[in-house]
């Protein structure tokens, strides 16, 4: 990947780069109290720490849940600016590891740097948001979207883009 | 739904559930499609939602699939609706499986904000220089004036037609018999091409002169077989539920309990791919991934296919592994052919660039008696390495010839078949010319004055495209030209314009009748809106000859009707036209077409099928919707044998009992030699560096007719893909992302370069038929014998264009291959 400029991130979806934005939504507590919300357009994600960006290593999964402990995702710290990363150097970037098309956990491979689905097939760039490069879902794999606060080098989780596998909604 | 498709609705209890057979590739998965008013959901826990499934918590993997794409909000009767397609579990086809093509289903039906708003929906008539929406009665005016016009003057051969012959969507035994009564029956006309070949034409026609129809086993004798050979074929991209719920548990061992079962005296084991493919194709790269010393992988050199099935004819023969009893009971020619198709294992390893140590490996594996002295069960299933590869007939002959020696067909675990793009559902009257003829040909000679357009669309899917369409383009213009002289002066006066511009000037009068405005209706004069399966009621058979109905659950948008109510409609106006003027024997003619729905078309052609080329066979009159209806996503396997206890009973094998197709019930084997290249072909690939070898990917269907409208698709592919060899590309300056010319003497198209250490050097692979970049361009107008193409036999040069950012910053090129 070459160096991005900040509108080629923007465009291709990393517009939650900027400390602050998390403040802006739901804490999960208050997300557990207002779960049946009229006025919201959006699902109550919880914000959920993920990691100290430089604590992560490079190139290798770091494992967490979200947005519930039975939602299994990793976060990839790449190394080098991507589409949608977030972090001092817009590379770390966090999936769901269900593959979309029937569940199965997805693995990461560290030498091509995309995940495979060894149940039927599919496999999706971690690279490029996540995207199918091949196989039978319908659906890239779910994003997990992160926020960076440069003040306190965390990454947190803060919502879904993507239905996670076996749900009927992200928010159980 | 949210923008985020983080959430779908789910069907309540007592939600409308029909069958829907999967309308896309051969494998007709079977899927069920829930309908229920939209504002009402199902709740999470298992009682509450019509599928019975628990979503209070997270399900667990391989427990079923529900994505958004699975889901719409379509319209009927006025009323907006909820939908959800998912697949059946119980349909012995696909087990639960869907594909990424199949699992869209809902998607691409139509909602007036969703992907595919553009559906056509009135008539559409160019007026000069405009599209405008007409009323069927002035679109029909227009169609059936001319038409009628050009009948009576010159004939039928003024009137072409570029015609689907074929099941699913775009097909159906309904709309093949409307399409064909009317072109056959009615017009009368031999001017008609089939959807992706010049010709009115089988891609199977010899192995059908040799008494072997090409759909001959059911998917589960793919888990029976000891090997299976697959030829030209990439079953995971292209029949992809049946390879992974058929075909790849016996490579891995999962059906050698059922095989011991079947066969009780007989040595069993997992199965033995042998892929023939010059290309390490997906399903390849699968194959070894799962079990990599029970796949072999024969990398022959593009176009030696006939070479390799007579290296191993000759060879078998010569170690005695031939059924010599089978052949003297139930075949003629052996003799003949084997001493045509001599080769030398030598020889045939120089031709194909196999060593004769793999030869000799592929023989063992495929026809050496079995330990426990029984003659293996060897599949041969090819798809289009044969049909579009080096003279069709000539190597459907020669593999049809190792396969009758070896006593491959008629056995369970054997059979010789293509495994198919497309779903069949072929019943029309028969084609009314002695021979078929090359239409594009007939086209760029100025010939013909009137051409239809059905359900196909020759500018992303023929051969020779770039003459095809620069003539066709200036023909329409003529008629356009003449349409704007006349514009705002009636019917009359346009029909007028059409035949002096048609009869005159050159002019082409072209009618385009599909789902959407396409790139050949960019060319058109009138544009006829159809529907296609869930808006109709459909019914179309399998690779495995499986019959299913699927249900219209809801209508086509606007004024859109089936195909055979199209053809009906056109029927029937010239006929009026004709009663008009007091012609009886030409009204007679086009009578019969009195359908109010499909399933009179159903009933008047699949049921009806005496004096008739059909695929239901002598028995289709035992076949009703209701019945169909019955016997759901399972359906039944052509020929139908009986109706015996309420039940539909079909045909799991053809030729158990060694009764052929052919005049004396034998089946004849056809000599063919080897003999290189076309000659055609042969000058390109002496003067151009690269092999452009092209065909399909999964994600795109045909010629991605809904794809282009799927963002899922086009952000994958917004131009067609050409794998190339890195270090091929490094020569060029050509790197991942980039767009290149590929060009040769037939003309020049684009693609997007993508890299594949996989490739041999001078090796490329482009996506066939695409709506942006299309490799028929640079297809030579070589054909077989009966005018099938060699779209595989194409050589060019490869030149960057530019370089593209916005691919290289949002498409992925990692390697397709499953390493």
């Amino acid at each position: 990947m070459n160096q991005l400029n900040r509108r080629d991130f923007i465009k291709l979806g990393g517009a939650g780069v900027a400390a602050g934005v998390a403040s802006l939504t739901p804490s999960s507590a208050l997300a557990k109290s207002e779960a049946y919300n009229p006025g919201a357009t959006t699902l109550p994600y919880p914000q959920t720490a993920v990691a100290k960006a430089q604590s992560l290593p490079q190139n290798k999964v770091v494992h967490f849940n979200y947005p519930d402990e039975s939602s299994p995702c990793v976060v990839i710290r790449m190394g080098h600016p991507v589409p949608g990363g977030v972090g001092p150097n817009m590379d770390i970037v966090a999936y769901s590891t269900l593959c979309t098309h029937m569940g199965c956990p997805v693995s990461y491979d560290p030498a091509s740097r995309d995940f495979k689905c060894p149940c039927h097939f599919s496999v999706f760039d971690s690279e490029k948001m996540g995207q199918m490069v091949t196989g039978q879902a319908t659906e890239n794999l779910p994003k997990i979207r992160l926020e960076y606060d440069t003040s306190t080098d965390s990454v947190t989780a803060v919502g879904v883009d993507g239905l996670i596998f076996g749900r009927q909604a992200n928010i159980l | 739904m949210s923008h985020n498709k983080d959430r779908v609705p789910l069907p309540p209890v007592g939600a409308q559930k029909t069958n829907m057979t999967c309308h896309f590739c051969i494998v007709g998965c079977g899927y069920h499609v829930y309908k229920w008013p939209h504002g009402a959901e199902g709740g999470r826990a298992p009682d509450e939602n019509a599928l019975g499934r628990d979503f209070r918590s997270q399900q667990p993997p391989l427990s079923g699939t529900m994505t958004p794409a699975m889901i719409n909000v379509v319209e009927d009767g006025g009323k907006k609706y909820n939908i959800m397609i998912q697949p059946d579990k119980e349909c012995v086809v696909n087990q639960g499986l869907s594909s990424t093509r199949g699992g869209q289903m809902a998607t691409i039906m139509y909602n007036a904000d969703g992907v595919t708003r553009d559906r056509l929906k009135y008539p559409r008539l160019f007026t000069g220089d405009d599209w405008v929406d007409v009323s069927w009665e002035e679109a029909m005016a227009v169609y059936a004036g001319v038409t009628k016009r050009l009948m009576d003057t010159f004939g039928p051969d003024a009137i072409m037609f570029n015609a689907f012959d074929h099941g699913g969507a775009g097909g159906g035994f309904e709309n093949t018999w409307g399409s064909g009564k009317l072109m056959f029956s009615a017009l009368k006309t031999r001017m008609v091409r089939i959807h992706n070949r010049p010709a009115y034409n089988s891609e199977c026609h010899a192995t059908r002169d040799m008494g072997i129809g090409e759909l001959n086993n059911s998917y589960e004798d793919s888990e029976l077989a000891d090997t299976i050979m697959f030829i030209g074929a990439n079953a995971y991209e292209t029949q992809t539920n049946y390879f992974l719920a058929h075909a790849l548990p016996n490579l891995t061992g999962a059906t050698v309990a059922k095989k011991k079962a079947w066969f009780k005296e007989e040595t069993a084991n997992s199965g033995r791919f042998i892929l023939v493919d010059p290309r390490r194709s997906l399903t390849t790269a699968i194959c070894e991934q799962s079990s990599k010393d029970r796949v072999l992988h024969l990398q022959i050199n593009p176009g030696t296919d006939t070479a390799l099935f007579n290296g191993l004819l000759t060879y078998v023969v010569d170690k005695g592994w031939h059924d010599q009893d089978f052949i003297a009971q139930h075949t003629t020619g052996f003799d003949e052919a084997l001493k045509a198709n001599h080769m030398s294992l030598k020889e045939c390893s120089r031709i194909t660039g196999v060593s004769e140590e793999d030869l000799e490996k592929a023989a063992d594996w495929a026809y050496k008696p079995k330990p426990s002295g029984h003659r293996p069960r060897t599949a041969h299933l090819y798809e289009k390495g044969i049909i579009w590869g080096n003279d069709n007939y000539r190597i459907q002959s020669a593999l049809v010839d190792l396969v009758l020696a070896t006593h491959n067909v008629g056995r369970r675990g054997t059979g010789v078949c293509r495994l198919g793009g497309h779903q069949e559902g072929y019943v029309r009257p028969p084609y009314p010319g002695k021979r078929p003829v090359y239409i594009d040909q007939e086209i760029i000679r100025g010939n013909g004055k009137m051409l239809t357009v059905w359900a196909c669309n020759a500018f992303q899917s023929t051969l020779n495209a770039q003459e095809y369409r620069q003539t066709l383009y200036r023909r329409a213009n003529i008629v356009r030209d003449a349409l704007a002289q006349v514009r705002g002066r009636g019917v009359d006066s346009m029909i007028d314009a059409i035949y002096d511009a048609v009869t005159n000037r050159g002019g082409l009068f072209i009618t385009t009748i599909d789902l959407y405005p396409t790139k050949f209706a960019q060319a058109s004069h009138l544009m006829l809106p159809a529907a296609h399966p869930g808006e109709m009621n459909l019914t179309s058979m399998n690779g495995e000859r499986r019959m299913r109905l699927s249900e219209k659950f809801m209508d086509p948008p606007g004024e859109a009707k089936p195909d055979c109510l199209i053809a009906a409609e056109i029927a029937n106006s010239i006929k009026a036209l004709y009663e008009k003027e007091g012609n009886k024997t030409m009204a007679q003619r086009f009578s019969g077409f009195d359908w109010k729905t499909e399933e009179d078309s159903f009933n008047d052609g699949f049921r009806k099928p005496e004096g008739i080329d059909t695929q239901g066979g002598a028995t289709g009159h035992l076949v009703t919707y209701d019945r169909l209806r019955k016997q759901g996503n399972n359906g039944v396997q052509l020929p139908v044998r009986e109706y015996r206890d309420n039940r539909l009973i079909g045909t799991e094998m053809v030729y158990t009992d060694y009764k052929f197709s052919t005049a004396d019930g034998k089946a004849h084997f056809l000599p063919a030699e080897w003999t290189g290249l076309p000659e055609m072909v042969e000058s390109q690939r002496k003067k151009y560096r690269f092999w452009i070898n092209n065909g399909r990917t999964n994600h795109i269907w045909q010629t991605a007719y809904h794809d282009q409208r799927v963002d899922f698709r086009t952000r994958r592919y917004p131009m067609a893909p050409i794998e190339i060899n890195p270090t091929d590309a490094k020569e060029l300056g050509i790197e991942s992302g980039d767009v290149v010319e590929v060009f040769n003497d037939f003309g020049s198209s684009f693609a997007m370069a993508y890299l594949e250490p996989d490739m041999k050097p001078g090796h490329t692979f482009m996506m066939f038929g695409y709506f942006n970049g299309n490799v028929g361009d640079v297809v030579t107008s070589w054909t077989d014998r009966n005018y099938i193409p060699y779209y595989k036999g194409t050589w060019a040069d490869i030149r960057k264009v530019s370089s593209m950012k916005d691919y290289k910053e949002t498409v992925s090129f990692k390697r397709r291959r499953y390493i």
